[in-house]
């Protein structure tokens, strides 16, 4: 492939690529992501490749495995197009069917539709499921027509043309006026408005005139995969974004940091970076016009501190990841001292959509202060765990109950926990809540990365917070005081409540302590790490003081303060439990009720997780 | 997986084409910790010395970052690697018991490897399979909708097998 020397010609090349399309010829799209890789997809692309290739079909099928779909719950997905044909669970197995059946016949399965379980209604398209219905997919919508390791399949969608507008028709500063316009705000977790970093990284003296830009994809945050799965699925709309912010702060150089637990994004990337290389997106002479622009990808060391930004940085330039005050902002003085621009993975792959569709119609999405859409990961107690791409503004009602499908097995809501570890956990009071950034600051929380994870009446939330700040004081890099000896502090404490030591001045002291790290940390990490903590006392008091005064887990979580006993009436004598029991903890004839000897019981939970009769209970 | 001698003695060799690789910058530190890992299964000290002779900089300063780095260890590490996502989702939907029943089975604590050298067992903060939760990951297999009960099962399997190196480490070209 020749590196493209215009725009005219790579809009030649696209139509190149259309005109061999044809929309009708029916394609196959298996959702490849890490999720359905763990269901094994892998295994269903090659019996799909291998019955296409014995009814020799290679000719009038596509078959593509594709980036994230989002309906991780329903994994392996596959959408069968023209129609968009939805099929979920589905197995090697079911294979030469769907190839003699949907692809031959054009007949529709019914066994592998989605079924609604809250009308029964089976949905035959992918528009027609309750979970994609309410979303509005614009940044991650594509992921579902794109074989990441084809860029041609990016072209196709309109790749790279916000990329050749940008160089040829717009001036750096129109560039960050656009994205001014657009009220974008970083999808990181700190929400500052995009165009402005732009901007004050572009004013920003540098003595030599070297900047940088770098793509933050150190998602940290427990229970959120937005970024990961942009990069898997849909890689070029983040370089893309990137290399226009490049031509507009007036960087040559690059950085994407990986975490490295994210080892298909790793690949995916590393694959789509060669090729927009190959055909003249990155590198010297950009699509002809001048502007040179370099990329490098740098593999995380597995600290959750260096999504902070100065602490990525320290962690690029070899250094141990410890963050620095920021008196001066990165934006002025970042990587090796130069003014730097470091925006989130999902804030990049905002900036084509909002180059190619204008300003003034990105900003009609979303609330006031919040514009566009954001990715959330819905997981935890809930019925549809997947990625969610929502208008800013949408109720929390909404994303859990029409497009999350409520909590399983009938069981009552209580908490949604969202922002990671820094933000905190709304009670069902604010159900109705919109969800914005501000809205959710003013909540107690934070909209962070967007993870969103959901409790039920079995979550213990002071073994929620106890968790955070265990997860906290594990991840701290030690610089600073308040950080470092305050969460081991508050673990302390957290710790004793869960066993049935609490004292109750306990939660005042929790509360104080919490100001303290919160006023007197270095960095982002320590100044929010009290959050789960405060959020919590804040809504679930009541929790906190059953655990400190009446000795009593409510929620039946924390094993100090509970015991297995087994239900007499539905116990059947199986016998199975007092197998499984490690101490011989279990007894009793066969064909009648077991008991369990509380003195030898280690509450493992082995007993519970085998009874099929669900007779061991938690009191 | 014990050392011997005969690498001990390449570990100049082994970290000279790895340093070479990244044109012996600075900077290159922790990818290049990184390769040198994926080589040696863990940080050998001979390895380390290397590292920091070859590049020039003190060796507190590579034992720095090789003890920060959560990705790094010091000690050999065993035939298959058990991690146990501790994620959020997988916390909600009761990885702690799993976790608790992993310890008990192979009578260590995480970060640790079993005396025969067949597990070291991890935890990990969220490997975004949430759907799957709560979630184990042996070498590069997903174990999904763990509790307690299913743990010996899974470990069994492996416990005869070698590590399946098909899946090598991620090297990334730039």
């Amino acid at each position: 492939m020749q590196r493209l020397q215009s725009a005219v010609e790579l809009e030649k090349l696209r139509g190149r690529i259309l005109s061999q399309r044809k929309p009708e010829k029916p394609c196959i799209s298996i959702c490849g992501g890490t999720g359905c890789h763990a269901y094994g997809c892998e295994d269903i692309a090659k019996a799909f490749k291998n019955e296409i290739k014995r009814q020799g079909l290679s000719k009038q099928v596509e078959l593509k495995v594709t980036g994230c779909h989002g309906f991780c719950e329903r994994g392996p997905l596959i959408v069968v197009y023209p129609q968009k044909i939805f099929y979920q669970r589905v197995s090697p197995g079911d294979v030469s069917e769907i190839i003699a059946e949907t692809i031959i016949k054009g007949n529709i399965i019914d066994r592998l539709l989605y079924v609604d379980p809250v009308s029964g209604e089976k949905a035959q398209f992918e528009k027609d499921v309750p979970f994609y219905k309410r979303q509005q997919r614009l940044v991650f919508g594509n992921n579902g027509l794109i074989d990441p390791t084809n860029i041609e399949d990016y072209l196709a969608t309109g790749g790279y043309s916000a990329l050749s507008r940008v160089l040829y028709n717009m001036q750096p500063e129109e560039v960050i006026e656009e994205i001014k316009k657009s009220d974008l705000r970083g999808r990181g977790g700190g929400g500052f408005p995009t165009g402005r970093k732009w901007e004050s990284c572009r004013n920003a003296p540098s003595s030599d005139g070297i900047r940088y830009v770098i793509c933050n994809a150190d998602e940290g945050d427990p229970g959120a995969y937005m970024d990961r799965s942009l990069l898997e699925g849909n890689p070029h709309s983040v370089l893309e974004g990137m290399v226009i912010g490049a031509y507009a702060v007036g960087a040559h150089d690059g950085y994407v940091y990986v975490r490295l637990e994210y080892p298909l994004a790793l690949k995916n990337l590393d694959i789509a970076l060669g090729q927009a290389r190959e055909y003249g997106f990155i590198g010297q002479n950009i699509l002809g016009s001048g502007f040179d622009f370099n990329i490098k990808i740098s593999r995380g060391g597995g600290a959750f501190i260096c999504g902070e930004s100065t602490a990525l940085m320290a962690s690029l330039e070899g250094r141990v990841g410890e963050p620095r005050p920021k008196h001066i902002h990165t934006a002025l003085q970042g990587l090796y001292g130069k003014p730097t621009n470091l925006n989130n993975v999902e804030t990049w792959a905002n900036v084509p959509l909002i180059i190619n569709r204008g300003a003034d119609w990105y900003s009609q999405i979303g609330t006031d202060g919040s514009k566009g859409t954001k990715i959330f990961s819905l997981v935890g107690k809930i019925n549809n765990t997947g990625l969610v791409e929502v208008p800013m503004g949408i109720t929390l009602r909404e994303i859990i109950y029409d497009i999350g499908g409520g909590i399983p097995h009938g069981k009552k809501f209580k908490a949604v926990q969202t922002g990671g570890p820094s933000g905190g956990c709304l009670p069902e009071s604010l159900i109705d809540l919109p969800v914005d950034f501000d809205r959710l600051t003013r909540a107690g929380s934070i909209m962070g990365s967007g993870g969103m994870i959901i409790m039920d009446e079995g979550t213990c939330m002071v073994d929620i917070a106890r968790y955070f700040v265990q997860f906290l004081t594990g991840e701290s890099c030690g610089k600073c005081v308040p950080c470092r000896e305050g969460l081991d502090r508050m673990l302390d404490i957290l710790t004793d409540i869960t066993e049935g030591k609490g004292k109750e001045e306990d939660i005042a002291l929790l509360e104080e302590l919490g100001d303290v790290i919160k006023e007197a940390s270095l960095c982002a990490l320590g100044s929010t790490a009290p959050n789960p903590v405060l959020s919590t006392i804040r809504y679930f008091r009541d929790e906190y003081e059953a655990h400190v005064i009446e000795k009593r887990c409510p929620a039946g979580v924390c094993k100090a303060l509970i015991t297995f006993t087994i239900d007499a009436e539905k116990c059947t004598g199986c016998g199975v439990c007092a197998k499984e029991c490690p101490q011989g903890a279990i007894s009793g004839e066969k064909k009648k009720p077991h008991i369990i000897d509380q003195e030898k019981c280690i509450k493992c939970g082995l007993c519970r997780d085998s009874c099929k009769f669900d007779a061991v209970i938690i009191l | 997986m014990r050392i011997g001698a005969y690498e001990i003695m390449n570990a100049y060799e082994t970290v000279k084409a790895i340093v070479d690789r990244y044109g012996g910058k600075h900077d290159s530190v922790i990818a290049i910790l990184q390769d040198v890992q994926s080589e040696y299964n863990y940080l050998p000290e001979d390895a380390l010395r290397a590292v920091a002779s070859q590049l020039g900089l003190p060796l507190i300063q590579v034992c720095g970052v090789a003890t920060f780095f959560k990705a790094f260890s010091l000690k050999p590490r065993g035939e298959h690697t058990v991690r146990v996502c501790l994620g959020t989702a997988c916390h909600v939907r009761g990885a702690p018991a799993v976790l608790d029943e992993a310890k008990r089975q192979l009578g260590i604590e995480p970060g640790n490897t079993t005396d025969d050298m067949r597990f070291t067992l991890e935890t990990v903060n969220c490997l975004g399979a949430c759907a799957l939760g709560p979630i184990v990951v042996v070498d590069d297999e997903y174990q999904g909708q763990m509790g307690p009960g299913k743990v010996k099962k899974v470990l069994n399997k492996y416990k005869k097998t070698p590590r399946d190196r098909k899946h090598a480490e991620i090297t990334v070209s730039s």
